[in-house]
């Protein structure tokens, strides 16, 4: 069909700062002394009503200085980032289980295992080789499962496809530990030795009988039978999951459902063995590393042990308040209520990224003082009350990164920023300077050693000894050796004291999406990516790909039919919040029901006018994956052109 | 220097290569011992993340009592063979491949064609100008890549790495039998109605140029292309969270096309359509 008239937005860099006279006003040019003291100024007027939004996307060394910056100069741990957005609940989980936030396991290893499970993840196109990995695995025998409410490009490489109703992972985790532990496959040393809280967790999932979880998911009892049966008989297995799993109104508690699963057959803590969230920002992995969260100073250290505080606080010559700060989610609550004042935003664009987001900018609006520094006027920056141009991280500055499986890469310079645009570290630090931390940093690789001075598990890693073995995992604390590339083997030490913390079985229950289908209302919305283009678009936007036909509401073809709507069709989408227009795509891989967009596009189709702003009590993600919503036929409408009925009358999909 | 991975030890073979003992790990093919050794055997289709196609037949050399000579990228040192990789027949041989490729082929874009056809004196042009193979236009029909196939000597690389070794997408297949083969999609349509997803893992791959990013190709078109003053910096990608490695290649402070190092552990030389074309956003100023 012929390609939709769009006209795609792009960003211009900004190459110079601006600062706004008075609210409500334009922004203008400023000179960096004019800008760098109202910002100042701002910030200092709001101590104590301070948050800080550090950039995930940002290097290491970037956000252990946002992060110093908050709680050295501004005195607090309001700290967070748009990791809150995606992969919270998973740090929240796997920290809470095994006492650290990253996945276990290696990429290698995935190319070497024997059972790949893919839930909630459309690897094929959100983690493009990652995926190779997984398919090199495949095509050295592993089986790979995919657990999806849609029949993804993912799913279409898996030997199961579990095409399970959106929300239901925990009973769907539960029938498949039921199932293991009632064929009687469920590894008791393991579980004896390492885990606490087995009895619990079987009397939890001993009512999700097959029969039941296939009445509440939606899936077939035998195809969850056979799932439970593949991964507890397999030799090695991976668990990997995305959003699909986090980004729900409990994802922390989806996220406990999984491990489980693990703890349960004993496959962590072994080469081949291991549960992996897979990333969804260049550096959210580094950036909670680097403290950039409100409750982990450096090195992913609890704020609330006395011995690191102390030890930071002797570091960095100042005191750390004893106490968690405002995670992004509260920070936004705090803005409504006035409680908190002052932002600075650096990298993050929370007016389009949010949930709910037209809720969010009427918050950001009540800011007394707004300080946004992009690369980009982001609809965010428009907001602000100075905007500070800053340099593209990946390509402009020196520095490091942390990816999924936790190796830590350099960054490294390649073309020099346009304009005015300065290195994020040297404006924090001239920030700081103006009030009263005079910091200098001769450059990133100083940054970097005190980092590894106050943090264990990166102080083997010098920036030559990066370079050197093209990044290296973390734990790192040995400046001549490398750690093992999958975490938490100590469980399978016979020394108990070796063994360490034991790892608690979640006791989690079911508890369905907070935004629940009706008459009103009778489409279950989940979103998610495509490859071509990422999250608000405000970089994908600038490249011309030919896969990208902008946004569409995706829905099955039976669907289609009983709306009576055609591809290219636009159509009105409702929620309870909000209401957009989209065109119409059908996409077979969807089941009567099920609608899908994604918020890659927002300055055209607003997808998180739609979303829910329900919230995981823990992690404080919000529930992205599961609104309902309303399809509506327009007055006047018609398909832009072309035949469309080979999309239509696709093959049915099972329901 | 890499991280070597932990695997079982390997024995250590002998053989003689051009009258030297030479030692290497068993396993180890006939052009890695050059290498290690410091000779510059020519080759063209050999790919360092792919299995040997074996198409170009340039690294061809003589083991003492075969019959025909061995392509040296897939042959397999063997304890106690004696291998000639300089030998008349060897470097009669490749001289006749040259004129092969480059009285059929333009192998104005591929690296080093120019110095090995001077090195063994090969006249392409003793063929006269009916030789030419194909005589068509660039396919353009995207703005991210393009396909000019009078550059393509048919190693296959690109088919090998869009298919079941790397990308698994099989956008790219090959049409045709003997002297009517060629490289195509799937019913020879647009890439555009292709399943091409616009990896670029096959112009990584590709040693001749016949397929080129279109800021290259635009580039050379109009004399701007200069890759002596360019540089080449490997940096890390700004998109999703696997921490793909990225080559950027920047002239005049733009980044004018990107590639991926192939001995990286996390990317082996591929990357996403995003990691390799979607750079252009900084440049936006």
């Amino acid at each position: 069909m012929k390609k939709r008239e769009r006209t795609p937005k792009t960003y211009a860099r900004i190459t110079h700062p601006l600062v706004r006279d008075k609210k409500g006003g334009p922004l203008r040019r400023a000179g960096w002394d004019e800008a760098l003291d109202r910002a100042a100024a701002g910030l200092d007027a709001a101590r104590g009503s301070f948050g800080m939004l550090s950039c995930a996307r940002a290097t290491n060394e970037m956000n252990y200085v946002a992060q110093k910056f908050t709680r050295v100069v501004m005195g607090t741990n309001n700290v967070d980032s748009c990791n809150r957005t995606c992969h919270a609940p998973s740090v929240a989980g796997l920290s809470a289980v095994f006492g650290s936030g990253g996945g276990t396991s290696s990429y290698g290893e995935v190319d070497h295992t024997d059972l790949i499970l893919m839930w909630g993840s459309n690897a094929r196109f959100a983690h493009p080789i990652f995926f190779q990995h997984v398919l090199r695995g495949i095509r050295n025998g592993a089986r790979m499962y995919a657990v999806d409410p849609r029949r993804t490009s993912t799913a279409e490489w898996a030997e199961s496809w579990l095409g399970l109703n959106v929300g239901t992972d925990i009973p769907l985790a539960h029938a498949v530990g039921r199932e293991i532990i009632h064929a009687g496959l469920h590894n008791t040393s393991f579980i004896e030795r390492a885990t606490t809280g087995f009895e619990d967790y079987a009397a939890e999932v001993e009512p999700w009988t097959l029969a039941v979880a296939e009445k509440v998911t939606g899936v077939p009892a035998e195809a969850i039978r056979d799932l439970a049966h593949a991964y507890a008989r397999a030799e090695r297995a991976q668990l990997c999951w995305t959003l699909g799993i986090t980004e729900h109104h409990n994802g922390t508690d989806n996220v406990r459902a999984l491990i489980n699963l693990s703890l349960l057959t004993g496959h962590v803590g072994r080469y081949g063995s291991g549960v992996q969230p897979l990333r969804g920002q260049n550096n959210v992995q580094g950036g909670g590393d680097m403290g950039a969260i409100p409750n982990r100073l450096p090195g992913f250290q609890d704020i609330l042990e006395p011995d690191v505080r102390s030890k930071f606080e002797s570091a960095w010559n100042t005191v750390i308040r004893p106490e968690y700060g405002m995670t992004l989610t509260q920070m936004f609550e705090a803005m409504e209520t006035g409680d908190l004042k002052a932002v600075y935003c650096i990298g993050e664009n929370p007016a389009q990224s949010e949930a709910d987001s037209e809720q969010a900018v009427e918050r950001m609006k009540k800011l007394d003082c707004l300080v946004v520094q992009d690369i980009f006027l982001t609809a965010t920056a428009e907001l602000a009350d100075v905007v500070l141009p800053a340099t593209a991280a990946w390509a402009e500055t020196d520095g490091t990164t942390t990816n999924s499986e936790r190796r830590v890469q350099r960054v490294r310079k390649a073309v020099e920023p346009p304009g005015e645009a300065r290195e994020d570290i040297d404006i924090i630090c001239d920030l700081a300077g103006r009030l009263g931390h005079p910091w200098k940093y001769a450059d990133a690789e100083s940054v970097w050693n005190e980092l590894r001075s106050v943090s264990p598990d990166h102080y083997g890693m010098t920036y030559e000894r990066l370079a050197e073995h093209q990044g290296i995992q973390w734990p790192c604390p040995d400046t001549d050796r490398i750690e093992p590339t999958y975490l938490h083997g100590r469980l399978w030490d016979e020394d108990p004291a070796r063994r360490g913390r034991l790892a608690p079985f979640g006791i989690v229950k079911h508890d369905p999406p907070v935004d629940l289908t009706d008459d009103q209302y009778p489409i279950r919305l989940t979103t998610g990516r495509r490859l071509d283009s990422y999250n608000t678009g405000v970089q994908t936007g600038s490249f011309a790909s030919p896969l990208r036909r902008g946004e569409y509401v995706e829905l099955c073809p039976e669907d289609a039919e009983r709306y009576g709507v055609s591809v290219g069709e636009e159509v009105r989408i409702s929620s309870r919040r909000g209401t957009v227009q989209a065109p119409v795509w059908v996409d077979p891989g969807l089941r009567p029901g099920l609608a899908f967009m994604t918020m890659h596009f927002p300055d055209e189709v607003d997808t998180n006018q739609l979303t829910i702003e329900a919230n995981c009590p823990i992690a404080g993600t919000a529930e992205f994956k599961a609104s309902a919503i309303r399809i509506e036929k327009l007055p006047v409408s018609g398909p832009v052109s072309g035949s469309v009925s080979g999309f239509v009358s696709a093959p049915a999909v099972r329901s | 220097m890499t991280v070597i991975p932990l695997r079982l030890p390997r024995r250590l073979l002998e053989f003689t290569l051009d009258g030297q003992e030479t030692r290497v790990p068993e396993g180890s093919t006939i052009l890695d011992a050059c290498r290690a050794a410091g000779k510059d055997i020519p080759t063209l289709c050999e790919g360092d993340t792919l299995t040997p196609k074996n198409a170009c037949r340039v690294c061809v050399v003589e083991v003492e009592g075969a019959r025909v000579l061995a392509p040296a990228c897939s042959r397999k040192a063997e304890a106690g063979m004696t291998v000639l990789t300089d030998s008349p027949r060897a470097r009669h041989s490749r001289k006749i491949v040259l004129e092969l490729l480059a009285s059929s082929t333009d192998l104005s874009t591929t690296p080093r064609a120019a110095e090995w056809i001077k090195e063994y004196k090969a006249k392409p042009d003793r063929f006269g100008p009916d030789a030419a193979r194909l005589d068509e236009e660039p396919k353009i029909d995207n703005d991210l890549y393009v396909r000019d196939y009078d550059k393509c000597i048919q190693c296959y690389k690109c088919v090998d790495a869009c298919g079941e070794q790397w990308q698994n997408s099989f956008a790219i297949s090959v049409a045709g039998r003997g002297f009517d083969a060629r490289i195509s999609t799937e019913h020879d349509g647009p890439l555009t109605d292709s399943a091409c997803v616009y990896c670029g893992n096959c112009i990584e791959v590709c040693p001749t140029g016949a397929l080129s990013f279109k800021s290259e190709f635009d580039m050379r078109e109009a004399g701007t292309w200069n890759e002596e003053i360019q540089t080449e910096t490997t940096t890390i990608c700004a998109y999703c969270g696997v921490g793909c490695n990225l080559t950027l290649h920047v002239q005049e402070n733009e980044i004018v096309k990107v590639t991926s190092p192939h001995d990286n552990p996390v990317t082996h030389g591929n990357l996403c359509i995003k990691g390799r074309f979607g750079f252009q956003h900084v440049q936006e100023r």
